[in-house]
C-alpha cells in the first residue's frame, strides 16, 4: 500500500514535470513526425529519372528505336546527348549525369550476336542504388524486332507479395517504429534520471524511504503511454501520407509496441546508471541506436548478414520488434505466430531492468 | 546501546578518503539529543562528507557510526524514515510549485489524505510559505528556498535533523530567523546537526566541533571551547595598525595576528609569561603608538588557535 502511494507520487511528479517541459514535450511528438518525413520521402529506392546521357555512335534506325525504349522505362532521363565515350566519361566524372549508354558504332551487328553484349552502360558505381538499377536495365529484353529470337527470355519472374507496387514506405514505416521508439524511449528515461542526479534531486530521494525498484518503475510508467502515442503519431502520418496500411490487428501491434517500449525505458534505465552527464547518456543512446539501425534488418536484409552481425542483430530488441511490425502490419500475422520474439524481448527487458536496478545505487560513492 | 543512551549519534574513528585525499580522518564524535549541534569548518574540511556519512550516503573506508541507535551504513534503510536531510545544494524540484515539492515529499513518505493535508498547510504556515504555495520553487528567493527544504526536511516528523550549511546563501535577517525556526525544533525535541562556516552561527550552538582540513581540532560548548583555548588575546587599537602588524606578525612567541578593522587580535599561548607585556614591548620597540589589553576569547579566536596549533604541529613533524 504504502509501496503504492510513494509510486503513485512518482508516476505523478513525473507527468507534472513532462508537462512543463516544453523541449521534451515537443521531443515526444516532433520526433516521430520529422523521422517519418524524412525517412518515407527521402529513403526511395525505387528509382526513378535517373539523370543520363547517350552517346549513339551507330545512328540507325535500330539504335534510335532502342534510345526511345530505354527512355519508355522512365528509369532514365535521357535528356542529354553526348559525342562520345570520353565526354560520358566527363559527365559522370564531374557528377552532371548518373548513368552514360555508350552505343557502339556496330550496334544492329552486336545485336544479333548473342556472345557480345549490344550496348554499354557506363554507371557511376559509387552509389549503390544507382548499380542495382543499371544492373536491372542489363536484363531489359528488346522489343523491338531483330529478325532472330536470340535474346535470352527471362527464367523467373518475381513477384513481390505483401507490396505489389514496391513502395518503399512500406518496407520503411513498420521498421521506422522501431527505430522511433528505440530512439526517445531510451533516451527519455536516461536523460530523466540522469538530470535528476545533476540536479542533485536524487541525493535527497535516496535519503527517503523510497525503494530503488519503486523509483525506477516510477520512472518509466508515465513513457510506456507516451510510446504509445507515438505508435498512434506514426500510424497515423504513415497511413495518410504514404499509404501504408495496418492488415493485422491494431490491438496485437499495440501489445507488441507495449512490450517493446518497456524493453528500450529498461535500456534507458540501464544507461542512466552509467551515463554521468545528460549529455554522456545522449550519447550512449545514439551510440546503442546505430546498431538498431543497421543491424536490426531494417537497413539491409537480415538474411544477408554476416552471422557475427546477425548473432549481434539477434540481441538487439529493435530486430524483434521489427519482425512483429512486418508480421503484423503487412503479413496480417497473428501475435500467437510471432511469440519467439515476444519472448526475446521480454528476456532483453529483464536482463536490462536487473542490470539497472543492482547498478543502481543509493549511495554517492 | 541501550535506550538510555542519550546520545543521537556516536562515532569513532570515522574516516573517508577519496583516492589519495582523506577527505574525514578519524572523526570521534557524540551528539546528545535534542539538541543544536554545529560542525565549524572552511570549505573542503569535510563537514558534508561526515554528514553523508552519518545519513548512510557514503560508505566509511574505517570506523563506526551509530546514529539512532543503528548502525550506518549498514541500516541505513532503517534510518531513513527517522531523519531529515537538507542537502547543501538546493535539491527539490524547481519546476514544481512549492506546495507540489510538498506533496510530493508527503507521499513519498507514505501520509494518508487527511494528515498529508493538514501536515502541508501547517508548514506551509510556519515557515511563511502560504502565500508561494503556488509558486515554482525555481523562482523563489533564496531564504524562501531554503525555508521550503526544512519544510519538506521536517515534513515527516524526523528525530534527527542534517542540515548542510543551509545559510550559505542568505542575508543575515533571514539567516537569523532561520536559526529562530531551528531552536523551536530542538525545543520540540529535535536533534539538529548543522554544518556552517559562519562564527555567529556556531556560536548560537549548544554543542560544536570544529573541523580542519578532515580533522576534528576541538568540540564542546561555545563558552567551554572560547574558555580553553590555551591563548591570550590581545587587542592592539592604534592608528597605523599595518605598522603594528608588521611589528608584530614576525614575533616568535606570537601564533597569529588577526585584523578586524582598525584593531588587531594578537594571540600568544598561555605558556608565555606575561603576554601584554611582550606585546607592548613589540610595538614600543618598532615606534608604534598604539593600546594593547587582554580580551576574553572569541570563537573566531579559538578556531584560528586551534587551526593554527595543527598547522604548527605539522610544521615541526
Ligand atoms: N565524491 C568525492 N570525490 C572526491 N573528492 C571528494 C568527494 N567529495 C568530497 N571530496 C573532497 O573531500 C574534501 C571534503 O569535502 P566536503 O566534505 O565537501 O567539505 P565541506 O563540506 O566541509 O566543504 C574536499 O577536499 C573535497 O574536494
Ligand atoms: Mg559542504
Amino acid at each position: 500500500m504504502k509501496a503504492l502511494i510513494r509510486l503513485l507520487a512518482i508516476i505523478r511528479k513525473e507527468l507534472r514535470q513532462l508537462r512543463r517541459d516544453r523541449l521534451t514535450f515537443g521531443m515526444i511528438v516532433g520526433i516521430p513526425i520529422i523521422q517519418i518525413l524524412l525517412f518515407g520521402y527521402a529513403i526511395n529506392t525505387d528509382v526513378r529519372n535517373l539523370v543520363a546521357a547517350v552517346a549513339d555512335q551507330s545512328d540507325t534506325h535500330l539504335s534510335r528505336q532502342f534510345i526511345a525504349e530505354l527512355g519508355q522505362t522512365q528509369v532514365l532521363d535521357l535528356g542529354r546527348a553526348a559525342a562520345g565515350p570520353e565526354e560520358l566519361e566527363r559527365w559522370l566524372r564531374d557528377g552532371s549525369i548518373s548513368v552514360g549508354v555508350l552505343i557502339p558504332p556496330d550496334f544492329d551487328r552486336r545485336v544479333l550476336d548473342p556472345g557480345r553484349p549490344a550496348a554499354h552502360l557506363l554507371v557511376d558505381g559509387a552509389d549503390p542504388t544507382i548499380l542495382g538499377v543499371a544492373n536491372q536495365l542489363a536484363f531489359m529484353p528488346l522489343a523491338f524486332d531483330t529478325g532472330k529470337a536470340s535474346r535470352p527470355a527471362r527464367t523467373l519472374e518475381v513477384r513481390p507479395y505483401y507490396n505489389p507496387e514496391r513502395r518503399t514506405a512500406i518496407n520503411i514505416v513498420p521498421g521506422l517504429i522501431g527505430i522511433i521508439l528505440t530512439l526517445t524511449m531510451s533516451l527519455f528515461t536516461a536523460v530523466a534520471i540522469v538530470r535528476e542526479r545533476e540536479r542533485g534531486n536524487l541525493e535527497l530521494l535516496i535519503n527517503t524511504p523510497v525503494s530503488t525498484l519503486e523509483l525506477m518503475l516510477g520512472k518509466i510508467a508515465p513513457y510506456v503511454v507516451i510510446g504509445l502515442i507515438q505508435l498512434a503519431l506514426i500510424l497515423i502520418v504513415g497511413r495518410l501520407l504514404f499509404d501504408v496500411p495496418t492488415r493485422g490487428s491494431i490491438v496485437e501491434l499495440y501489445m507488441a509496441a507495449a512490450v517493446f517500449i518497456i524493453a528500450n525505458l529498461a535500456l534507458g534505465l540501464l544507461l542512466s546508471t552509467v551515463a554521468r552527464t545528460q549529455f554522456q547518456a545522449m550519447q550512449m543512446t545514439i551510440f546503442f541506436l546505430l546498431p538498431s539501425i543497421l543491424l536490426s534488418g531494417f537497413m539491409f536484409p537480415f538474411a544477408g548478414m554476416p552471422p557475427f552481425a546477425q548473432w549481434l542483430g539477434e540481441l538487439l530488441p529493435n530486430t524483434h520488434f521489427i519482425r512483429l511490425t512486418r508480421g503484423i502490419m503487412l503479413r496480417e500475422a497473428r501475435l500467437a505466430e510471432l511469440l519467439p520474439e515476444v519472448y526475446a524481448l521480454l528476456a532483453f527487458t529483464l536482463v536490462a531492468m536487473a542490470g539497472a536496478v543492482r547498478r543502481f545505487s543509493r549511495r554517492l560513492d | 546501546m541501550t535506550a538510555a543512551d542519550d546520545r543521537a549519534i556516536s562515532a569513532r574513528g570515522l574516516t573517508k578518503s577519496f583516492g589519495e585525499l582523506v577527505a574525514v580522518s578519524h572523526l570521534d564524535l557524540d551528539v546528545p539529543r535534542s539538541r543544536i549541534y554545529g560542525f565549524l569548518g572552511p570549505n573542503g574540511s569535510g563537514k558534508s562528507t561526515t554528514i553523508r556519512m552519518l545519513c548512510g550516503l557514503l560508505t566509511p573506508s574505517s570506523g563506526r557510526a551509530r546514529v539512532l541507535g543503528l548502525d550506518v551504513p549498514v541500516d541505513a534503510a532503517a534510518l531513513k524514515p527517522r531523519i531529515g536531510y537538507m542537502t547543501q545544494r538546493f535539491s527539490l524540484y524547481e519546476d514544481l510549485t512549492s506546495e507540489e515539492n510538498l506533496e510530493f515529499i508527503a507521499d513519498i513518505y507514505a501520509f494518508d489524505r487527511q494528515r498529508r493535508k493538514r501536515r502541508i498547510a501547517e508548514v506551509l504556515e510556519r515557515y511563511d510559505l502560504t502565500d508561494q504555495r503556488r509558486q515554482f520553487a525555481g523562482t523563489l528567493s533564496g531564504g524562501q528556498k531554503q525555508r521550503l527544504a526544512l519544510a519538506c526536511a521536517v515534513l515527516h516528523r524526523p528525530e534527527l535533523l542534517l542540515l548542510d550549511e543551509p545559510t550559505s546563501a542568505v542575508d543575515p535577517k533571514t539567516r537569523r530567523d532561520f536559526w529562530g525556526k531551528l531552536f523551536e525544533l530542538a525545543e520540540a525535541g529535535t536533534t539538529i546537526l548543522v554544518s556552517t562556516h559562519y562564527m555567529d552561527e556556531a556560536e548560537r550552538c549548544h554543542r560544536l566541533a570544529i573541523l580542519d582540513r578532515g580533522v576534528k581540532v576541538a568540540d564542546g560548548a561555545p563558552s567551554e571551547l572560547k574558555a580553553s583555548t590555551g591563548m591570550t588575546v590581545v587587542e592592539v587599537s592604534g592608528d597605523d595598525p599595518y605598522a603594528a602588524q608588521r611589528a608584530l606578525s614576525g614575533h616568535a612567541e606570537v601564533v597569529s595576528v588577526t585584523q578586524l578593522g582598525v584593531r588587531l587580535r594578537i594571540l600568544i599561548p598561555d605558556s608565555v609569561p606575561r603576554a601584554l607585556e611582550l606585546v607592548r614591548a613589540a610595538l614600543s620597540g618598532a615606534g608604534v603608538r598604539a593600546e594593547a589589553e587582554i580580551v576574553p576569547a572569541s570563537l573566531e579566536d579559538v578556531f584560528v588557535a586551534v587551526t593554527q596549533n595543527g598547522r604548527r604541529r605539522e610544521a615541526r613533524a
